[in-house]
C-alpha cells in the first residue's frame, strides 16, 4: 500500500512537472505571429508519415540512421511495457498483462528486451562518435558545453534505463522459481544471460534487488520525460507537427509579405479603390525578435536536435564562416526560453534590452547565408532556417537600412538601372546588336 | 541572329508563343551573353515563334529580395508583371535559376501568373521531341563533362535531372561530383552573394567547389545559372586551370554540338 502511494505522488508530481513545462512551451512558441496552416491536409499527413514516423530523411546517412531507428522503435515499443508498469505501480499487481496475455506475454517480453539491448548498444556507439570518434558535425565549435553535456546526458540516462530493465527481468526470473507472487514470464532471452550474476543472491537481497530496478525504471522514465522538455531531446514529440506544418511550397519561394504588397500597390496607383481598405497591422518589417517570427519558426526551434545535418552542408560554415543553421535554431529557442522565464517571473520579457538580432544572431551570421536551402534538405524534421535567417534580413534592410554597404549599392542600381549592376537600361538589348 | 521584341510582334499584332527573359547577366555580363545568343541561335534553328521584353525588360527583383529589400522587389515585380500583363505573355523560358524562381514561384501572390519553364528543361523537351537532333559520336564524344547543380534550379525547384538529361544526350562521359544534386554545394553567390564580399572564413565556397569539380577530372564544367557561370569560371582561373577547363553553360554546349557557333 505505501508503494502504491508512494508511486501515485511520483506519478502525480511528474505529471504536474511536465503538465507546466508543456504550459511554458505553448506559451513562447505563442510569442511568435500567428497564422493559419490548414491547407493540404494529404499532403502534410503524408509528411508526417514518411518523413517523421517513416524517418525517411534519416536514411540520407544509414549508419546513424539505423541505430536511431532502434532507439526510435525502442522508445515507441517499450511505452507499452511502462504502461504496464504504470497499472502495476498503481494498483500493486505484479506484471498484472502477463496472465491474460500467457505465451505472447512472453513474446512481447522477449522483444522489449532485443530491443533494450539494441538501444543500449546504439546509444554506446552513439556515444562514442560524440566523444570518442568525434564525428564532425557533433564536435563543431557551435555546439557549446551545456549542449554536448545534453546529449551525453540523454545517452547515458538511456543506457542505464535499459540496464535497470534488464536487470529487474534477471533477477524477476529468479524469484519466479522461488516465489508465487512473481507471475511465470517464460524463459527472457537476453536477461537470462545476467542468472548467473544473481543465481545464488538471496531470495530477500534479491526481492530488493527487483523492486530498485523496477522503481528506478519507472522513476527513471519519468524523471527522462521531465528532462526531455527541457533538453534539446524535445523532438521525439514535436517532430511529428513540425512536419505537419511544414512548408509545402518549393523551396525557393520566399514568404510573401502583404503590408508591403499594400503600400506598393497604392504607391503605384494600382490600389483597387473598390476593395474594402485592409487594415493590416503594421508592426515590424522583417524580425528582430522571437515574436516578429512565425509561431511555425518558433515551434521548429523547439523540435531541433541539434544533430548539425544542417551545419555540415552549409557552404558558408564549411569555409569557415560564423553562420550555422543549427545555432540559428538553437539561438531562436534560447531567446524564446529567455523571454519565456522572465516573463514568467513579471519581468520584463521581450522588453529586456535584448534581441534575437545582435544579442544572440549577429549580422555577420545572416549575411553570410546563400540561401542555397541546403539546411533545410539536410533536416530529417523539416525544419527551415533560412525562413529565419531572411526574416532577419528583412528587418535589417527595411527598418535598420543596415544592410552591408554593396548591397545597399546594389539596392541603388535596381532603382536607378533596373538591374543589380550599374548599366543603362537602355544598353539592356545591345547583345542583339553584337554579333 | 534574329531576336525579335514582344513590342515588335505587337506592333504587327501578333503575340509571340514564347516569352524569353533574358535576366540582367544575360543582358549585361560579358560572359553570360554568349549564353543568350547560343541559346537564341537554338531557338531560331528550332523556329519557334519567341520574342524577347528587351529594354522593357527588368530585373526582377530577386537578389533585393533574398538581402531583405522587400519594398524594392515588389517594386519589381509588380512592374515587371504589369508589362508582362499588358502583352498577355502565358509561358516564359529563362536560363537563370533565379528569374526563373521568382517569376514562377514568387510572382503568382502579386498577380503574374504564367507558365515558367528553365532553359534546361525547355532544351530537354526540344531533344525528347526530336527538334534538336544530336548525332552520337559528335565533339564531345568521350569528353568527361561534370554538371554543378544551382540552388535554385535543384534544391529550391527540384530540377536535377532536366541539366543531366541534356548532357548526356551529347553523348559525353557524365561525371558526378561527390556532393550533386541534393547535396550539391552551393557556388556561393546565391542569396545576393553575388553583389558583395564573402564574410570572413577561411575559404572562398566557389574555390572549395571548383576543387571538387576539377577533381572528377572533368575537361568541361557544365552550368546552367549565370551566377554559378562567373564563380565556376573564376574558381578555374585562381587554381590556373582555363587552358585545360571549360566552364561552359548547357546551351553553349548544345549550340556547340549543333554547329550553331
Amino acid at each position: 500500500m505505501i508503494q502504491q502511494i508512494l508511486f501515485f505522488i511520483v506519478l502525480a508530481g511528474a505529471g504536474y512537472l511536465i503538465a507546466k513545462r508543456v504550459g511554458f512551451i505553448r506559451s513562447t512558441i505563442n510569442l511568435g505571429k500567428k497564422s493559419e496552416i490548414n491547407d493540404r491536409k494529404d499532403e502534410r499527413l503524408r509528411n508526417v508519415l514518411l518523413v517523421a514516423f517513416g524517418q525517411k530523411k534519416m536514411f540520407k546517412k544509414f549508419i546513424p540512421a539505423f541505430l536511431h531507428l532502434f532507439v526510435y522503435v525502442g522508445f515507441l515499443v517499450i511505452n507499452l511495457e511502462v504502461l504496464e508498469f504504470i497499472i502495476d505501480g498503481l494498483a500493486g499487481t505484479h506484471r498484472i498483462f502477463a496472465p491474460y496475455l500467457g505465451g505472447f506475454y512472453t513474446v512481447l517480453m522477449n522483444v522489449f528486451e532485443f530491443l533494450a539491448v539494441a538501444v543500449l548498444l546504439a546509444c554506446v556507439i552513439f556515444l562514442i562518435r560524440r566523444n570518442v570518434v568525434r564525428t564532425k558535425r557533433l564536435n563543431l565549435p557551435d555546439l557549446t558545453r551545456w549542449p554536448r553535456m545534453d546529449a551525453n546526458i540523454i545517452l547515458v540516462t538511456e543506457i542505464i534505463l535499459m540496464i535497470a530493465i534488464l536487470t529487474m527481468n534477471a533477477s524477476d526470473q529468479i524469484l519466479q522459481t522461488r516465489n508465487d507472487h512473481y507471475t511465470p514470464t517464460g524463459s527472457l532471452f537476453f536477461s537470462s544471460f545476467l542468472l548467473p550474476l544473481f543465481q545464488n543472491t538471496e531470495t530477500t537481497t534479491l526481492i530488493i534487488i527487483e523492486r530498485f530496478a523496477w522503481w528506478f525504471h519507472i522513476v527513471g522514465i519519468l524523471a527522462f520525460a521531465v528532462y526531455v522538455t527541457y533538453s534539446k531531446h524535445l523532438h521525439i514529440f514535436l517532430a511529428f507537427p513540425n512536419t505537419y506544418f511544414a512548408k509545402l511550397e518549393p523551396k525557393g519561394k520566399m514568404t510573401n509579405m502583404p503590408v508591403v504588397t499594400n503600400e506598393v500597390k497604392s504607391m503605384l496607383g494600382l490600389a483597387d479603390s473598390n476593395a474594402p481598405a485592409t487594415v493590416v497591422e503594421p508592426g515590424r518589417f522583417g524580425a528582430k525578435d522571437v515574436n516578429d517570427l512565425s509561431w511555425n519558426n518558433l515551434m521548429a526551434a523547439y523540435s531541433c536536435t541539434e544533430c548539425g545535418r544542417c551545419t555540415e552542408q552549409c557552404p558558408a560554415n564549411i569555409t569557415g564562416k560564423k553562420l550555422s543553421p543549427r545555432k540559428i535554431m538553437m539561438d531562436t529557442r534560447d531567446r524564446m526560453e529567455d523571454v519565456g522565464k522572465s516573463l514568467q517571473k513579471g519581468g520584463p520579457g521581450l522588453n529586456d534590452g535584448k534581441t534575437l538580432l545582435n544579442d544572440y544572431i549577429t549580422k555577420e551570421e545572416i549575411n553570410a547565408c546563400t540561401s542555397c536551402n541546403a539546411c533545410v534538405e539536410a533536416c530529417p524534421v523539416l525544419i527551415n532556417p533560412l525562413e529565419i535567417i531572411l526574416e532577419l534580413r528583412r528587418y535589417v534592410a527595411m527598418e535598420e537600412s543596415g544592410a552591408p554597404p554593396s548591397w545597399n549599392s546594389m539596392f541603388q542600381n535596381v532603382e536607378t538601372s533596373f538591374a543589380p549592376w550599374k548599366f543603362s537600361p537602355s544598353d539592356r538589348f545591345n547583345w542583339s546588336k553584337e554579333s | 541572329m534574329n531576336v525579335p521584341t514582344v513590342a515588335d510582334l505587337a506592333a504587327k499584332g501578333e503575340s509571340p508563343e514564347i516569352l524569353f527573359w533574358v535576366g540582367c547577366a544575360g543582358s549585361y555580363d560579358d560572359r553570360y551573353k554568349r549564353v543568350t545568343k547560343a541559346f537564341v541561335k537554338i531557338l531560331n534553328a528550332v523556329d519557334i515563334k519567341f520574342a524577347v521584353l528587351g529594354t522593357e525588360e527588368s530585373c526582377t527583383g530577386d537578389p533585393a529580395r533574398r538581402a531583405g529589400n522587400e519594398f524594392l522587389f515588389q517594386m519589381q515585380a509588380m512592374s515587371n508583371i504589369q508589362v508582362l500583363n499588358g502583352y498577355g505573355i502565358k509561358k516564359i523560358v529563362t536560363a537563370c535559376p533565379h528569374c526563373f524562381n521568382t517569376i514562377k514561384n514568387e510572382y503568382a501572390e502579386l498577380g503574374g501568373n504564367y507558365e515558367v519553364i528553365h532553359h534546361s528543361a525547355f532544351l530537354q523537351q526540344l531533344i525528347n521531341e526530336g527538334k534538336i537532333k544530336l548525332e552520337g559520336g559528335g565533339s564531345f564524344k568521350g569528353k568527361k563533362i561534370t554538371y554543378h547543380d544551382s540552388c535554385f534550379l535543384g534544391r529550391a525547384n527540384n530540377i536535377y535531372e532536366a541539366p543531366r538529361a541534356v548532357l548526356e544526350a551529347l553523348d559525353a562521359d557524365l561525371v558526378e561530383m561527390k556532393r550533386c544534386r541534393t547535396t550539391g554545394l552551393c557556388c556561393g553567390a546565391g542569396g545576393a552573394q553575388m553583389f558583395k564580399d564573402a564574410e570572413k572564413g577561411k575559404k572562398e565556397i566557389n574555390i572549395e567547389r571548383t576543387e571538387e569539380a576539377l577533381a572528377t577530372g572533368a575537361t568541361t564544367i557544365a552550368v546552367a545559372c549565370p551566377f554559378c557561370m562567373t564563380m565556376m569560371t573564376d574558381g578555374v582561373k585562381n587554381k590556373e586551370r582555363e587552358a585545360e577547363v571549360n566552364v561552359k553553360d548547357l546551351a553553349e554546349l548544345i549550340a556547340e554540338a549543333k554547329g550553331l557557333n
